[in-house]
């Protein structure tokens, strides 16, 4: 069996280096045809209808006119009479017609008729939402009461984070035709090798029988794995016109509505410390929504990163209300987790006139890793000059633009995945690479191509890297940061063995064994001797006619032995932010992020993913929000007009301060998708109550927000 | 000009719109509408300028109309109803996918092409609207199959993730270089302000533009720092 | 979006022609960053569209001994680039480039941006501008976060027009033309809060056309606009004012002070620019004339943040128009 282990840092030849996305130029020149760009032949479109209330039983449904309306080939009536809608957007029927005004048309023109019911829409004042909460969760460790009793400083706050959307730009939904026998399937996902599973039961076909294929996707961020209600209606619908491929993604409204959100979290937390700093004890009541389903917690996560707390009192209550359902949303539940733990710490650290920076390094030990966050905070500290920067709470100055500092921590798995890979050798020289996995856009094309190349001793170039489609060698779902680890492994493993059967072959003609042969530069060569050598393609060309096939996997749960990947990253996040205190507008100076990743395949991809990371950090903390409205039941804001994202003027400069230190490197290699997206919300929440000596008590930080929290206005409900 | 002109009463049009609306304009209608019958004009002038209007006035629709558009310095047919956006004509029927349909409100640009010079949302855009005008695509930009420089700086500076808003973002960043060849960073985002990113890919795209205005991109399969 | 018929009219008379009597029969074409999105979503669905931007006679900035004429489809973004304009009307560039995508100013009008349909979500969602459910408004118990502070209802929407509030403030008029004749209205009289659901925002008929702006010579008023925005993004402003002074010996003659999205309709702070008469302008008179510009509002459930906000802004506009800020 070959040594599967990665090359010394010094020696890695393609892995480690910062090499360009593959599929750049494609995407960059508008060639890259994403699934929602497929025009096949005798396309049709389908249009969905949905609910226009938050809660409703649907009495009646008439779809004649629509059926009848020339160029409609198919309608599906999803939910019928009889059937109870529970939130505005709720699927009730879709249409398929040969073009895409028709359909919307026609779908106007089916007649529903509903029976209103009563509908909760709002979950930030508990008060309101008796008889749709449930328990979900209570921790007790140790003795609070006596611990609170018994602290030199107790600090109360209210800190909540409110339900936002994913908001991929390509929305949801696929292209699929269907014969009744065999469906083709080009879906939006990060799926690829695992969707097919519940379309093949949702229409009745053998798994088997479903090919599935993606070139690109336009964001997912955890949205897109399951097999949807729709995309077995768009088959239903193309089945029912001949086979016709069907074309159905959402539009926007739909997007934000129905396509998946995270969960809010409201709280109430209390703190204590002692004098120098220490945290002693924890006590929250926290409740959420994630939909009618409620909004789960893991309450024993609690403190967030600083969980060995001696004592902690925790309940969580789960709401339920008519609004589209959650999905997981990048690192499910800990950026909320993130912002309401470093709020409430930040708070103690003001109440105990403590400097932030010296309270977390002060309470490191309450961590999994105090040496890794000691690092980090003390590097992330050094690049945003913390210790010429910071003031105590609200010794801002007193100028109209206050300036302040802010930490958030992170933490996160990120272990590998199952993944399989198929490597291949050519006689003529040439090599391949094939799992059908997916590229969400964070450079798995090219962090596969770059294994592979490492493996076998040949340019980055050279590889040929297949993916993206269900055919292949069966490889996870990418989320939960488990992508990269996944596909290395099962690379380097199936590239490892193929090139070890090309050693078998030409050991022989080097007059040696195999055992004693490398591949390196473009060459097999006895280890450390290039006089004894044969070129790549000299030495492929043994093959004759044949080729190498060989197999490579990644299993979940022997991977941390194997040593390859591991899991286990860890993060800190500070913010630098200054604030017109007359306004309440905030403007991001610096957002720094330290993060530890293991071994980093590419740095400049994986530099761009923590960028991306922070400004989706930066879009929670100071814009992002659904609002609903619980007079109508309406979303108001399923647009983006006022759903509100970030441009490239809103987010200051970003530092992003990779770990690369040799030891971490040897750990192996970790997911990065999650964790940087954890602890941004936090970092700039903390810097803005440093600013203006005020807790402002949820997030996004508006303007509105900020002059209730300094007391300029007297009341704010929303 | 129209290349269609129709008599809008006339509701027996060649269409496959599946609402065939009756025009309001009967011309009795028309002369209401205008408030004639309350004198507040001389009739008989009136009358000849309303019939005029009525019956052979230049309107199109509401079923499809063929029109030419000149895609990237080509003229192309296409039979369009006038309520059909530049963008679903550009990719719908004309098979131009670069543009993305996103926000379809005139928000997010990732639907942004270069009219006449200007960038400007193909969602909001009717595509009858659109006739005369030279529109330019992400896929008139680089014709020769070598990548545009823009694009390149957008590869060498990794200036993309999922990638769906980069061909708008693209398109933001040429209108910008074709109006100020030197931006100062300021500027860029100025001018980059109607584009947004999900992904979050803005320091990139910093960089990529800065580095686009300066000439001479040279394609980087990997940075040497 | 329904099906509508398309008339690309060359001339006025002709476009006039190709009006109809109610807004259903007809809507007027310019930039379409509004009309568009609109009839996507329904909120109006004319029968036919008429272009005007073929109309030559409407397009344009010129100098004239009466001042200066915007013809109607001028874009915003040669309204911004205009040197008459940026040389003597500070107020209204800057207020053109609060619409921070380039996108919308190449393609969005000056008359377009005085036409457009306020932008709150109630009526954008389809429950009519003034919201209306039961014969009461649903916007003072809702969603109200950027709603009016001026005007006390029924119309709780904002102006969403970026232009009036400077335009208000120089002075400025708007030429309305029909078939049967022209009008010239006052662009602070051009706005309206409507008391009920069939009126609209403005005061113009089914069968008129915006064509023009006069505004009338600055003959060396200072003039400046603040706005607070949430985000540098695409972004509605959460607060704007402008102002025209015109000073003698560092003292103000005369002021006018117009915020914007605060209520209905640009709202002109009459009093406060009595009150600055006399004075000259210093971080502590701006900031009296902001607190007087507030006087009288009537925050709803969210948004007295507005107040204070609204209050800045003129403070801002004042010292920027002083060369103060």
């Amino acid at each position: 069996m070959p040594d599967y282990s990665w090359p010394p840092m010094d020696k890695r030849r393609v892995m480690g280096k910062r090499i360009s996305r593959v599929d750049g130029i494609a995407k960059a020149s508008g060639k890259a045809k994403y699934n929602s760009d497929l025009n096949p032949n005798d396309l049709l479109y389908a249009v969905l209808l949905t609910s226009p209330h938050a809660h409703a039983k649907i009495t009646a449904i008439n779809t004649s006119e629509a059926e009848k309306m020339q160029g409609v080939t198919a309608v599906r009536v999803i939910n019928g009479a009889g059937k109870e809608v529970q939130w505005v957007g709720h699927e009730v029927a879709l249409v398929a017609a040969t073009s895409e005004t028709i359909a919307r048309d026609a779908a106007r023109l089916i007649k529903v008729e509903y029976q209103v019911m009563p509908h909760l829409v709002h979950e930030q004042d508990l008060s309101k939402a008796s008889g749709r909460t449930r328990p979900a969760g209570e921790v007790t460790t140790g003795d609070p009461e006596k611990a609170f009793q018994e602290a030199d400083a107790v600090s109360e706050g209210q800190y909540g984070i409110p339900v936002i959307t994913h908001c991929c730009l390509e929305p949801h939904g696929c292209v699929i035709s269907f014969d009744g026998r065999k469906a083709t399937f080009f879906p939006s996902t990060q799926n690829v090798s695992g969707m097919n599973a519940d379309l093949a039961k949702g229409i009745g076909i053998p798994v088997t029988d479903i090919h599935t294929h993606q070139d690109h996707m336009g964001g997912g961020f955890g949205s897109k794995f399951p097999t949807e209600l729709w995309h077995i209606e768009a088959a239903q619908l193309s089945k029912a016109s001949g086979g016709r491929p069907v074309k159905m993604f959402l539009d926007r409204r739909q997007e934000l509505l129905i396509a998946g959100n995270r969960p809010s979290v409201f709280s109430k937390i209390k703190v204590a410390g002692t004098k120098d700093g220490t945290l002693t004890a924890w006590q929250s009541q926290t409740w959420a929504t994630g939909g009618i389903g409620g909004g789960g917690l893991n309450a024993d996560q609690m403190p967030y990163v600083f969980r060995n707390v001696a004592n902690r009192k925790i309940n969580h209550t789960a709401v339920s209300l008519n609004t589209g359902g959650s999905r997981a949303w990048r690192a499910p539940n800990n950026p909320q987790l993130s912002y309401i733990t470093c709020c409430a710490l930040d708070d103690l650290a003001a109440k105990l006139k403590m400097d932030a920076l010296d309270f977390y390094l002060k309470n490191v030990n309450l961590t999994a890793r105090p040496e890794t966050y000691r690092y980090q905070l003390e590097r992330g500290a050094e690049i945003i000059n913390w210790r010429k920067l910071a003031h105590l709470r609200g010794e801002g100055g007193s100028g109209v633009m206050r300036r302040g500092l802010g930490i958030g921590v992170n933490m996160w798995g990120g272990l590998g995945h199952d993944s399989k890979c198929r490597a291949t050798i050519n006689s003529d020289g040439s090599v391949e690479v094939a799992l059908g996995t997916q590229d969400l856009g964070v450079g798995c094309r090219t962090a596969v191509q770059q294994v592979a190349a490492e493996s076998f001793g040949l340019p980055f170039e050279s590889v040929k890297v297949l993916i993206g489609d269900n055919q292949l060698p069966v490889s996870g779902a990418s989320g939960g940061s488990t992508t990269i680890g996944g596909v290395s492994v099962s690379t380097r493993k199936a590239t490892l063995n193929a090139v070890n059967k090309l050693f078998e072959k030409v050991a022989p003609a080097l007059g040696t064994e195999a055992d004693k042969l490398e591949a390196v530069d473009g060459r097999i060569q006895v280890k450390g001797n290039p006089a004894k050598a044969l070129t790549w393609k000299a030495a492929c060309s043994k093959l004759g006619p044949d080729k190498i096939e060989e197999m490579g996997e990644n299993v979940s749960r022997n991977a941390a032995r194997e040593g390859l990947i591991t899991q286990g990253a860890a993060g800190v996040q500070m913010a630098d932010v200054s604030v017109d205190i007359e306004t309440g507008v905030v403007k991001l100076n610096k957002l720094v992020a330290v993060q530890d990743c293991g071994l980093v395949v590419n740095p400049k991809m994986t530099e761009s993913q923590i960028y991306g990371a922070c400004i989706m950090s930066i879009c929670g903390a100071l814009m992002e929000e659904r609002v609903a409205d619980q007079m109508t039941g309406q979303v108001l804001n399923a647009d983006m007009e006022f759903y509100k994202l970030a441009g490239i003027g809103d987010i200051g400069d970003i530092v992003v301060d990779l770990d690369l230190r040799p030891e971490m490197d040897k750990r192996g290699i970790i997911g990065i998708g999650e964790p940087c997206a954890i602890g941004g919300v936090a970092a700039i929440a903390n810097a803005v109550a440093n600013a203006i000596g005020a807790r402002v008590d949820m997030v996004p930080v508006t303007p509105n927000r900020v002059l209730a929290a300094m007391g300029t206005i007297g009341k704010r409900s929303a | 000009m129209l290349s269609d002109v129709k008599d809008p009463t006339d509701t027996k049009q060649p269409q496959e719109s599946p609402k065939k609306r009756k025009s309001p304009f009967s011309r009795r209608g028309f002369l209401q509408g205008l408030g004639v019958t309350s004198g507040v004009l001389t009739t008989g002038v009136l009358e000849q300028e309303a019939e005029a209007a009525a019956t052979a006035g230049p309107v199109a629709g509401p079923g499809e109309v063929p029109i030419t558009l000149t895609i990237n310095g080509k003229p192309m047919k296409v039979s369009v109803e006038p309520r059909m956006t530049l963008l679903d004509t550009l990719r719908g029927k004309l098979d131009h996918t670069g543009a993305k349909r996103v926000c379809d409100r005139g928000t997010c640009g990732a639907c942004t092409v270069i009219l006449n010079g200007k960038v400007a949302y193909a969602c909001t855009i009717l595509a009858i609207d659109a006739q005369g005008k030279q529109i330019q695509t992400i896929e008139g930009l680089s014709s020769s199959g070598k990548p545009h420089p823009i694009s390149q700086a957008f590869v060498n500076n990794d200036a993309q993730q999922c990638g769906y808003c980069t061909p708008g973002m693209v398109m933001a960043a040429k209108g910008l270089l074709d109006r100020n060849p030197h931006p100062t960073e300021e500027q860029v985002k100025k001018g980059m302000s109607g584009n947004l990113c999900r992904c979050g890919t803005y320091m990139g795209i910093r960089k990529a533009v800065v580095e686009a205005s300066k000439g001479n991109v040279v394609a980087r399969g990997v940075d040497h720092a | 979006m329904e099906a509508f018929e398309y008339a690309n009219p060359t001339t006025l008379p002709e476009a006039l022609k190709l009006l109809g009597g109610s807004w259903s029969d007809a809507q007027v074409l310019a930039g379409g960053t509004d009309l568009i999105s609109m009839m996507k979503d329904y909120v109006v669905s004319p029968k036919r569209v008429v272009n005007i931007k073929s109309v030559a006679a409407l397009h344009g900035v010129t100098q004239t001994p009466k001042g200066v004429r915007i013809g109607a489809t001028t874009t915003l973004d040669e309204l911004a680039s205009n040197p008459i304009l940026r040389a003597q009307y500070g107020s209204l560039v800057t207020a053109t480039l609060g619409i921070t995508s380039p996108q919308l100013r190449n393609m969005g009008t000056v008359g377009g941006d005085l036409c457009q349909r306020p932008r709150c979500w109630y009526f954008r969602n389809g429950f009519g501008l003034l919201a209306m459910k039961d014969g009461k408004s649903l916007v003072p118990g809702g969603e109200n976060r950027y709603h009016a502070i001026f005007g006390g209802g029924p119309a709780y929407f904002v102006s969403p027009s970026s232009l009036a509030p400077a335009l208000v403030a120089l002075g400025a008029q708007v030429t309305l033309q029909s078939a049967s004749g022209s009008r010239t209205v006052d662009v602070a009289n051009f706005f309206v809060a409507p008391k009920d659901e069939n009126t609209r925002e403005i005061d113009l008929k089914p069968e008129e056309i915006l064509t023009e702006i006069l505004i009338p010579p600055a003959a060396g008023s200072q003039n400046a606009t603040y706005e607070v925005r949430h985000r540098e993004a695409i972004d509605w402003p959460l607060a704007t004012a402008s102002v025209s002074l015109k000073m003698v010996g560092g003292k103000v003659a005369a002021a006018r002070i117009v915020m914007g999205h605060v209520a209905p309709t640009p709202w002109d702070a009459a009093k406060a620019a009595e009150w600055l008469k006399g004075q000259s302008i210093t971080e502590a008179t701006a900031e009296q004339a902001g607190a007087a510009a507030v006087e009288g509002a009537q925050p709803l459930s969210q948004n007295e943040y507005k107040v204070q906000l609204a209050k800045v802004s003129v403070k801002r506009a004042l010292l920027a128009a002083a060369g103060k800020a």
